[in-house]
């Protein structure tokens, strides 16, 4: 991903920023820029998630995309944050170790990079509550 | 609006055509479809042709001109060429282009086409290509891909209803066993469910077995105004229905992953277009890139109960010559996912089929027939129904 496509979205991804509208009280993460509910009505502001959240659904990839061969196995799971929005990362344990309802909490880790050379992303990842990075 | 009928068709052999172009393939694919309806080309008042990833797979763009140029029909006759693009939906939306042209009254006689060559690029760059479907920002970015996707969707749908890996496996042994009588088929071996539970793991629980694979390949048909079809064929099948819906581009957005509700939607509006009850359809080519998805189909078009898709499956109700013919072709899974003609492709097994001319998979006294397309994980989903009355 270029380097200005990525910057746009450091906030969001560093510290779990995302949107909440005040006129339904729905929450965003991803963060929106219109409420899909109300749309052109929504009165749409900047939330920071606490990150608690629940593992919806995982999986455990063994064929990786493309830069991430080198962190198979990886868990990929979608995340129900405690405020309602739902969201996609991976989730930092023994692949073994993962289940539906599993309580996690976030961790800023390294998401990639782009070759050798290349631009680093970070970002969150999820570990178990119970476990301490 | 006019009624809309099919009076030609035409795929390729799906496979890994290593001798073959982009091109070549598509102009096989329209000539013949062409050829099949009994058209000239100065009749043909437009094409349109689906197609994912021209940019990534083949590196080419403009795909519109390219073929309306290598098929004779842009010098002299100029005849107007559109590219259509929906990930792996973009074959049934070009073939609902086509029909909105013909049934507006604007054309008469319209190719709608579908291709990809998706194995002149290593099949890392296929795959990243493929994972432009889904969200790049959000869940490319965090590792997904799209097998990773469908398989959030089974692990879900094993939680919630009890569905088993076994289940999912008898998907892709039933496609297989479909799929040996299809000549266009990539892969005519059979398979059994212990085979594709012993077949690598690609992501938990999706074994290889259970994912369609890259290929390479093109489909069209030609449609006419249902008044005149009959100048060209004694056996037009008619569009009884199109229909198209949206939903979120990222999974994690959806109300519950283990429904497409775009596919529900779609399936819904479609029912409505032809005054039609699942219990109409004889059959349906439905989008089986995942073993998983075809359960989800076979449950989000009501022929089976939410949650009881695997079991059906299971029970062999799927299969040729029982409940619901599911997957005659032999699916993506057998016939392989040329991700831009896949839609098109899955139109022309139904045509087949309503004509009488499937041989080995033919459906006894088939009159209507269903396809469901689906693209990237469900944020777009095309249903078409097709009859052999009009
Ligand atoms: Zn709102």
């Amino acid at each position: 991903m270029s380097v200005p496509r990525f910057w746009r979205k450091q906030i969001a991804r560093y510290n779990l920023v995302g949107t909440h509208c005040q006129k339904c009280d729905e929450y965003f993460y991803p963060p929106r820029n219109m409420c899909p509910a109300c749309r052109r009505e929504g009165e749409i502001e900047d939330f920071k998630f606490s990150g608690k959240g629940e593992v919806m659904t995982f999986t455990v990839i063994h064929t990786a995309a493309e830069g991430f061969e080198n962190q198979t196995p990886y868990v990929l799971g979608i995340i129900k944050l405690e405020e309602g929005p739902s969201l996609t990362s991976q989730i930092v344990c023994d692949s073994k170790e993962a289940y539906i309802g599993m309580k996690v909490s976030p961790v800023f880790r390294k998401l990639g990079q782009d070759g050798e050379q290349g631009m680093i992303y970070y970002g969150t990842k999820f570990v178990p509550e119970n476990a301490r990075n | 609006m006019r009624d809309v009928a099919i009076i030609g068709v035409k795929n390729t052999k799906f496979g890994e055509q290593w001798d073959r172009s982009f091109r070549d393939l598509v102009v096989e694919a329209g000539v013949g479809a062409v050829g099949d309806a009994g058209v000239v080309g100065e009749k043909i008042d437009s094409m349109f042709v689906g197609n994912m990833s021209g940019g990534q797979f083949v590196e080419q763009e403009h795909i519109g001109a390219l073929i309306a140029d290598y098929s004779g029909l842009a010098k002299d006759i100029h005849v107007p060429s559109t590219r259509v693009e929906a990930a792996c939906a973009s074959g049934g939306l070009a073939l609902r282009q086509g029909i909105y042209a013909v049934a507006s009254g604007m054309d008469d006689i319209v190719i709608a086409a579908g291709a990809e060559k998706m194995t002149d690029v290593p099949s890392a760059k296929a795959s990243s290509a493929l994972a432009a479907a889904a969200d790049r920002e959000w869940e490319g970015i965090m590792g997904a891909t799209f097998p990773g996707l469908y398989a959030m969707i089974a692990k879900m749908h094993m939680h919630k209803y009890g569905t088993t890996s076994e289940q999912l496996a008898s998907v892709a042994v039933k496609n297989h066993h479909n799929g040996q009588h299809n000549p266009i088929a990539q892969y005519k071996s059979q398979i059994t469910i212990e085979s594709v539970l012993k077949s690598i793991m690609v992501a938990d629980p999706l074994h290889i077995f259970d994912c369609s694979p890259i290929t390479d390949g093109a489909s069209a048909v030609v449609l006419a105004p249902a008044d005149i079809a009959h100048e060209f064929t004694d056996t037009p099948i008619y569009v009884k229905a199109t229909a198209q819906a949206s939903d979120t581009i990222a999974l994690h957005d959806r109300r519950d992953i283990t429904t497409l509700d775009a596919a529900v939607a779609a399936g819904k509006r479609a029912y409505q277009m032809a005054k039609m009850e699942p219990k109409n359809i004889d059959l349906a080519e439905v989008h089986d890139c995942f073993t998983i998805a075809e359960i989800c189909a076979i449950e989000d078009l009501g022929f089976a109960k939410k949650g009881e898709g695997g079991i059906m499956t299971m029970n062999g109700e799927t299969e040729i010559g029982a409940k619901i013919p599911i997957n005659t072709s032999g699916g993506l899974k057998s016939c392989g996912h040329p991700v831009g003609a896949t839609g098109v492709k899955q139109a022309i097994e139904i045509v087949q089929q309503l004509r009488g001319e499937a041989g080995k998979r033919q459906v006894d006294g088939a009159e209507v027939g269903m396809t469901h397309n689906v693209g990237g994980s469900g944020a777009t989903a095309v249903v078409h129904i097709f009859s052999r009355d009009r």
